[in-house]
């Protein structure tokens, strides 16, 4: 039996760097959020741990873990080390088919710039972001709390229903793309262009609906820290709470990097195939597009969270089901009818 | 009705527009807006580092002052702890010995003299009172203490420097 050596390291180096990064984004996304909420509300924010705070995260992560850890008596103990865990992981998840860049050469060898282009990339997605509610209803459940229950149906409720607005907006994108592996979409947007020009409605659906699943304000009401003390993860505390905090922020890395991907051309940038550079220079180029358009995406959140209020829970559901799904339905047959025209013509 | 205020505003009830209904509109302008504060001064006071300076009639801790020749002022005649609506000063009274005359001004002087800081309210009516010119105000504010007894100020805390002598910390 020949087993490629080769091509294991390289994918235990691409698994190791790709968790890596995005935990350290997500690190530094907790300073850029205290960071933009003080420059919006016109003061400096973190300025004391480090330069600009920049140790402000470490200080925050060493807090926590040194924070006295309370398990509720009557909870159920494995459910409820089990809910923050499964939140992290399905976090950590997703990152595994998004492709970070194209390919590099590195001596005689291709390697690709993403984990698993596997054939239903955004299925894939879709099934472990799904996961993501079991993490927020175990920790509800098990903290046998009824407001940490009804918080966590809360949730579980809002995400779900904005889970369908967002995939009813994908398939018209699936339509005209023809191809459920991102690698494929991105490769399309290379050579054609940016997707959110095709699809601008369905982006909008797409990034609002994005918005609620990772329980971002104006839908954080699963968590709604100004007025109700906590939501699912009240009974939390020390690093599992940690945790939850902190798979937030991976999942809004996520989301952004899906965004970017999707719409927005992920890794590739106007006029890279005729610059006329070396390709290992055009791949870590387009990586660093993807970086940059990452970044601006983790800026609209955040900027999005600073100005607009909380929905109310009956408009978040009146606008989920109401209007979210009618107007991805609408999009998804506009989408059809040119598709099938096209062909045709 | 008359208005409290001439800012009050009759509330728009009127049906929202088209425009308003979709939301979307209303959003990029509040995002304008909280995108035009990144260019807004800073208001934050890094304070150990800057202090925000205090009005030139800002009343803080209290000091017993002494006079040129380094004797205290104080006769404990009592006006202060009299004018005190608080109820903040307590002292005793003493006769001055021969030979303390560079000691204490007058013949007489407080031999204890405290002022409860968790009572006092800064007023300044002991500034006011006091005839010897033995009291005052300054800018500083009593800092934070572990328990009740630490804010009973003595003679020692009170009491400035003489000179040629250093304040013990």
């Amino acid at each position: 039996m020949n087993i490629d050596w080769f091509f294991i390291l390289e994918k235990i180096v691409l698994i190791s760097g790709v968790l890596v990064i995005s935990l350290v984004v997500a690190m530094y996304s907790t300073w850029g959020e205290r960071k933009v909420a003080s420059i919006i509300q016109d003061r400096i924010g973190p300025n004391r741990a480090g330069f600009m705070g920049l140790l402000q995260p470490l200080a925050d992560g060493g807090k926590l873990f040194f924070k006295e850890e309370i398990i509720p008596g009557n909870s159920n103990r494995f459910l409820f080390i089990l809910g923050p865990s499964l939140a992290m992981i399905v976090a950590c998840m997703t990152s595994a088919v998004i492709p970070w860049g194209d390919t590099l050469t590195i001596a005689g060898h291709t390697v690709s710039l993403q984990i698993a282009d596997i054939n239903i990339g955004i299925l894939y997605i879709f099934g472990v972001v799904s996961l993501g509610v079991y993490g927020i209803m175990l920790g509800g459940w098990a903290s046998n709390n009824k407001y940490s229950l009804l918080a966590s149906v809360r949730a579980a409720s809002q995400i779900i229903s904005y889970e369908l607005a967002m995939g009813l907006s994908l398939i018209a994108l699936l339509m005209m793309t023809g191809s459920l592996s991102i690698k494929e979409i991105v490769e399309q947007q290379r050579h054609g262009g940016w997707n959110v020009l095709y699809q601008p409605l369905g982006f909008l659906i797409f990034l609002v609906c994005s918005f609620a699943e990772c329980n971002r304000t104006p839908f954080d009401l699963s968590e709604a820290e100004s007025e109700l003390n906590g939501g699912y993860h009240l009974e939390y505390s020390s690093m599992k709470l940690g945790f939850y905090l902190f798979a937030e922020y991976i999942n809004m890395f996520i989301s952004s990097a899906l965004m970017s991907s999707l719409y927005f051309g992920g890794y590739s940038f106007p006029y890279m195939d005729s610059l006329g550079l070396a390709p290992n220079l055009v791949t870590i180029l387009g990586t660093a597009a993807l970086f940059i358009k990452i970044i601006c995406f983790l800026f609209f959140f955040m900027w999005v969270r600073w100005t607009i209020p909380r929905f109310r829970y009956d408009q978040l559901m009146r606008l989920g089901w109401n209007i979210m799904i009618p107007l991805a339905l609408a999009n998804m047959l506009i989408t059809g009818a040119i598709v099938l025209y096209r062909s045709t013509h | 009705m008359q208005a409290l205020t001439s800012r009050a505003r009759q509330v728009d009830r009127r049906p929202m527009t088209f425009i308003e209904k979709i939301y979307l509109w209303n959003i990029i302008k509040g995002m304008i807006i909280t995108f035009k504060h990144i260019w807004k001064r800073k208001e934050t006071v890094r304070y150990p580092e800057q202090k925000r300076p205090f009005s030139p009639v800002f009343r803080g801790l209290h000091i017993l002052n002494r006079d040129a020749e380094g004797r205290e002022n104080c006769t404990a005649c009592g006006l202060c702890a009299v004018a005190c609506p608080a109820e903040a000063i307590t002292m005793e009274a003493a006769e001055r010995k021969p030979g303390e005359e560079h000691l204490y001004r007058e013949e007489k002087y407080a031999a204890r003299y405290e002022i409860n800081m968790l009572r006092c309210i800064f007023c300044g009516f002991c500034e006011e009172a006091c005839p010897k010119d033995a009291i005052y105000l300054t800018e500083t504010f009593a800092p934070a203490n572990y328990k009740r007894e630490g804010f009973i100020y003595g003679k020692q805390d009170l009491l400035i420097p003489a000179p040629g002598e250093k304040k013990k910390a």
